[in-house]
């Protein structure tokens, strides 16, 4: 295998690893950026509603507040360091993302047009919305993407596109990161880059639920890396599902049309937000809307011939607001619904959204994980950023417009620690350990030489089926104890795979293929964690658990590769400043 | 459903042929890149890129039936019975559906896709009028699929020195946002028989956007400004 040298590497140009190759590049370093797509069709071009920071431009603001409700909305499960850190951090982003060109809406004032989203709230969780949503009509994630692709350019970055990194290097000696194995896919070689800091900002796993609003490429590829390299993953049972995904097709509605004034109906044509959420209505948190809608689908009040959804009107917004704050939705919902939003209500169901946990790190972007007596030991010359890690500001249920400012903050934390650590180690770069990338090759070579075995497109519909029937907005004991026994299943099946393409060029089969292995690890750790935790908290909704159990529970889980073992971990209730935030009822 | 394909593998393929599929459709597959989901679960070989399947990454885009369009948000109902999918015409062909896009791209990075603003960065935002934010509408929505620009004649002859309607559309959208302290550097750098002037207003690049933007619109305008400049 030929083997390259950098400084760092990045794996995954969405807004975590751009914003990080970013920083790095701003300082000298020889960084290789690697994305199994072109930059900028990363999924982070999909989110729509905006970004969060309390810039205060159309009502008061302040960190606090949204540090209060981040907290709150993550079901106290966040950490709290993590939290106050990220969100006194977000008026210098966001300001930064402006002077970088992002076209963010104005307002009169010349100021970030701002809008308010579900569980913003002024006050520490008043009935009244904060306007804390910095948006770029419903556009958000496509103008921030670009912006940090064309600050890249500027830069002078070297990206690898359409590589795709398959495996963490690892030193035996003391378990550091040296560098990745990666697949080039159009001439099929692998090859070995070396570095003296890898950054993994691969994004989420929304594939592995049958109705998902995520982008083809989420499977979850450096959740896989981490897992087969004997990492633990965090939180896994907390995977958010969106309100508002199109009904049938999966694609995403913004919260922001809800920030703008829309809000959700049942069949008697019943506001039904009032009942379970009498303060913010359907402003509330996510999980509290989805199961909100999944109870009136369940209890019969659903809409359409099969009672299965719920509507999402909007057209007393006026179709000059529609047209102005809200373009993109209202074509997804022509193509996508058949309906035109400014005369019709659309069709909306919970759709599978976003991961809360992944790879654990602490708020520099450093891995961490147990090792002898400390729960959080530094994985030397590793880092995560974005929706890949758990850091964990997120906790049990995220709150809209904080994953971008996640990306943008971590992935700068993480660049800015990467070059703190280089520079007090201006070490060589390590020999590579005996063997480096042997087990990759084989992964790969078994593929190319099996000619019988489970089709990938098939393995991979049931694991969507699965995932999806068994570990949904509601969880109910007997589906997640079968749903487990069904993945084991999976997983033997998906080591069985084959492909009929060998081709070296361009073979998207093996890809795929690939993809599924990460894919799998997602998912097991997922449906495991959710298994073990005995309550319900954000989106880990229980049946026989219906109440958050702060005694027993308040703690992040680790899940293991090795036999689907479980750790645990305290939450870090204590900010770096303020006051620790103390568990409430959660109440909207 | 009836789909020919353009296949071409150069590991083992001596020359590029049309593969004939005929694909059972379910209800729930709406658009074109559903059918080529299905088609490629039957035969794995089949190269095509796709990620977001909701029109926003650029990554699907493939000529259908002579027209450059969006896999994912092409309807099956809008399409005839038979359809013939090719790669994007004017672009080296990497494998089937897959093309070698160095050439756009590095038009897109020759007109400096970037704000420049050389003072020194206020503590707060820049401040920007509604009105003058709204003279980015139109241009900045650009998902870099490249259906214009591989839909050019004015491109296919001269991709290395024509900018294409991508280029251009971006170009005008840095012109047009009023941070941007470069406009003059800008129109210096397109000041050429071939960066801009090789556009004939074929409109090919507006027929075919997916998201409805108007590149000969904005290319006009750059060449308005030119004139302009020299008067």
């Amino acid at each position: 295998m030929q083997v390259r040298r950098f400084d760092a590497i990045v794996v995954g140009a969405g807004g975590a690893g751009m914003r990080s190759a970013l920083e790095l590049a701003r300082a000298n370093l020889k960084v290789a950026v690697l994305t199994k797509v072109f930059p900028t069709r990363s999924h982070t071009v999909a989110a729509q509603g905006g970004i969060a920071a309390p810039l205060a431009n159309s009502a008061e603001d302040n960190w606090h507040w949204h540090m209060y409700d981040t907290v709150k909305g993550s079901d106290y499960l966040g950490d709290q360091d993590a939290i106050e850190y990220m969100c006194r951090r977000a008026v210098e982003v966001v300001v930064e993302l402006e002077h970088m060109g992002m076209p963010f809406d104005r307002l009169e004032s010349g100021r970030i047009y701002q809008r308010p989203f579900g569980g913003h709230t002024q006050n520490y969780g008043s009935p009244k919305m904060a306007m804390r949503a910095c948006a770029a009509a419903d556009r958000t994630g496509h103008a921030m993407l670009h912006t940090l692709y064309q600050q890249n350019v500027r830069a002078n970055t070297q990206f690898f596109v359409e590589w795709m990194a398959l495996d963490l290097i690892m030193d035996p000696q003391d378990g550091a990161v040296v560098g990745v194995v990666a697949l080039e896919m159009e001439t099929g070689e692998l090859s070995i880059l070396q570095a003296k800091a890898t950054l993994l900002a691969t994004g989420g796993s929304g594939r592995m639920y049958f109705s998902s609003t995520n982008a083809f490429i989420n499977t979850g590829d450096g959740l896989g890396m981490a897992a087969r390299a004997g990492l633990p993953l965090e939180d896994m049972e907390f995977y958010q599902f969106h309100p508002t995904g199109v009904y049938g097709a999966g694609v995403l509605i913004t919260e922001g049309v809800r920030g703008e004034g829309g809000y959700l109906l049942n069949k008697n044509g019943e506001r039904f937000m009032e009942r379970y959420a009498p303060n913010n209505k359907d402003l509330a948190s996510r999980d509290v809307v989805s199961r909100a809608m999944t109870t009136e689908i369940k209890e019969g009040r659903g809409c359409g011939p099969d009672a299965d959804h719920v509507m999402l009107k909007l057209d007393h917004l006026g179709p000059e607001v529609i047209k102005l704050r809200l373009p993109g939705i209202r074509e997804i919902a022509i193509k996508f619904a058949g309906v035109d939003p400014i005369r019709d209500a659309i069709p909306v169901v919970p759709t599978a959204h976003y991961q809360m946990g992944g790879i654990p790190t602490n708020y520099m972007g450093q891995v961490v994980a147990p090792e002898g007596a400390s729960k959080e030991a530094i994985v030397p010359g590793l880092y995560a950023a974005g929706e890949c890690a758990c850091v964990s500001v997120h906790g049990g249920n995220r709150l809209g417009c904080n994953s971008l400012l996640d990306l943008v903050v971590f992935g700068k934390a993480a660049g800015e620690q990467m070059i703190k650590d280089m520079r007090a180690q201006p070490s060589p770069h390590r020999a590579l350990p005996k063997g480096a990338g042997e087990s990759t090759r084989e992964r790969v070579a078994r593929l190319d030489s099996a000619l019988s075995g489970e089709r990938v497109a098939e393995v991979l519909n049931d694991l969507r089926r699965t995932m999806q029937a068994h570990c949904g907005v509601f969880r109910f004991p007997d589906d997640l104890v079968e749903g487990v026994k069904k993945m084991r299943v999976i997983a033997e099946r998906a080591a069985r795979t084959f492909i009929e393409d060998k081709s070296k060029v361009f073979n998207t089969a093996r890809v795929e293929a690939l993809e599924l292995e990460n894919l799998l690890e997602a998912s097991m750790a997922t449906i495991v964690s959710a298994e073990a935790r005995k309550e319900s908290r954000g989106a880990q909704a229980r049946a026989d658990f219906p109440e958050r159990d702060d005694k027993n529970w308040m703690k992040h889980t680790l899940w293991y590769k090795e036999g689907n073992r479980l750790d645990y971990k305290p939450v870090h209730q204590k900010p770096l400043s303020v006051e620790t935030m103390e568990p409430k009822v959660r109440t909207y | 459903m009836k789909l020919s394909i353009y296949r071409y593998d150069p590991d083992k393929d001596e020359k590029p042929y049309l593969k004939h599929y005929d694909v059972t459709l379910d209800a729930a597959d709406r658009m074109l890149l559903d059918a080529l989901v299905k088609v490629k679960a039957q035969d794995d070989s089949l190269a095509f890129r796709r990620s977001c399947r909701e029109g926003v990454c650029g990554s699907d885009a493939i000529n259908i039936n002579g027209k450059n369009g969006l896999a994912c948000v092409t309807k099956i109902a809008e399409l005839p019975d038979h359809v013939t999918l090719r790669p994007l015409p004017g672009l080296p062909v990497i494998r089937d559906l897959i093309v070698d896009m160095t050439q756009f791209f590095k038009q897109y990075h020759s007109i400096k896709p970037y704000v420049i603003n050389n003072d020194p960065p206020p503590e707060r935002e820049r401040l920007q009028s509604p009105q003058e934010r709204e003279a980015l509408n139109g241009l900045y929505e650009c998902i870099l699929c490249a259906c214009c620009t591989t839909a050019c004649p004015s491109f296919w002859w001269n991709p290395d020195k024509f900018v294409g309607p991508a280029g251009l559309l971006q170009a005008y959208r840095f012109i047009a946002d009023t941070r941007d302290q470069e406009t003059a550097e800008r129109l210096d750098n397109l000041e050429d028989p071939y960066r801009l002037f090789r556009c004939h207003s074929i409109m090919n690049c507006v027929d075919v956007c997916p998201k409805n933007l108007n590149p000969t619109k904005a290319i006009g305008k750059i060449k308005e400004m030119m004139v302009k400049r020299t008067v």
